[in-house]
């Protein structure tokens, strides 16, 4: 893990990996979708309204899995003082809110047809909702330690870990509570779902994971080139400085 | 009391927010990442 710690090996990685995870993504997403409009059949009790599935489940995936990400890289930044792991977690937050935000929209949209309600509060919605909310404050988090040049300030860590509390009751809600919301269709090794329905589920999700993978790297090399730019401007403001 | 909703039109803006969402968020980065990079050569000729 240390090996990627020079950010000039990591960038020669990400500068090899984005364009090639950005191009596989669309595709995967881009057949996937069209299965799941054009191909996949209407549910028997659902009707065509199950098709919201293909986008809604990889949206839910993401943000669990991008806070998921953000609390390992936390724990790395806290522990071993991984210098890239902060800025990873920073990189993940803003695509994690997103899709965040998109489960949630989504599965209102899902849930007017199939349940007659845009909302209720219960347990899946509710822990969604908040952590939607927990990306707003780490991102309100990070850029506050990043404007007052405290990039490497441990708040946003401490808070990345902290908020990872979260996931086991995303993830428990429906078997702790009653809920409108259906249980897991899939768990470790073995599925519910009909075939027609699976492999189409499968495939926009592995293509969303690989959009929010070169997402994350985009933003990775970004943040780097800020903080560069930053040192060899600063560096040549104290030379001047001495002159 | 039943509705007779059209599932089609949950469908296509379940599709549409997401596909417009994701376009914008991948452009929004690239972006960034295109600024910044040219912002650190920039302050690499200088």
């Amino acid at each position: 893990m240390h090996g990627f710690a020079n950010p000039a090996r990591f960038l020669k990685l990400a500068r090899l990996l984005t364009v090639p995870l950005l191009a596989s993504g669309v595709l995967l997403v881009a057949a996937s979708l069209g299965w799941g409009l054009f191909g996949a059949p209407p549910e028997r009790l659902q009707g065509d309204s199950v098709r919201i599935l293909f986008v809604h489940v990889p949206a839910a995936w993401l943000g669990m899995g991008g806070w998921t990400a953000i609390a390992i890289a936390s724990l790395t930044e806290l522990v071993w003082r991984h210098p890239l792991a902060g800025i990873a977690a920073r990189a993940i937050a803003l695509p994690g809110a997103f899709f965040s935000l998109l489960c949630l929209l989504t599965g209102s949209l899902w849930g007017r047809p199939a349940w007659g309600t845009w909302w209720v509060w219960d347990g899946r919605l509710t822990s969604m909702l908040v952590l939607f909310f927990l990306y707003c404050a780490y991102i309100a988090l990070a850029d506050a330690a990043t404007r007052d040049g405290q990039a490497g300030s441990r708040i946003p860590s401490i808070f990345g870990l902290v908020g990872a509390v979260n996931i086991p009751i995303i993830h428990f809600s429906v078997l702790w509570w009653n809920s409108l919301h259906q249980p897991p269709s899939i768990s470790m090794g073995k599925s519910e779902m009909a075939p027609e329905f699976l492999w189409g589920l499968l495939a926009s999700t592995l293509g969303f994971s690989l959009i929010f993978g070169a997402v994350v790297l985009m933003r990775m090399r970004a943040i780097l080139a800020d903080q560069q730019a930053e040192a060899r401007l600063r560096r040549r403001a104290m030379e001047g400085g001495d002159d | 009391m039943t509705e007779n909703l059209n599932h089609w039109s949950f469908v296509t803006a379940s599709y549409a927010l997401t596909i417009a969402g994701t376009a914008a968020l991948t452009l929004h980065s690239w972006l960034a990442m295109r600024r910044a990079e040219a912002r650190r050569e920039r302050s690499r000729e200088q």
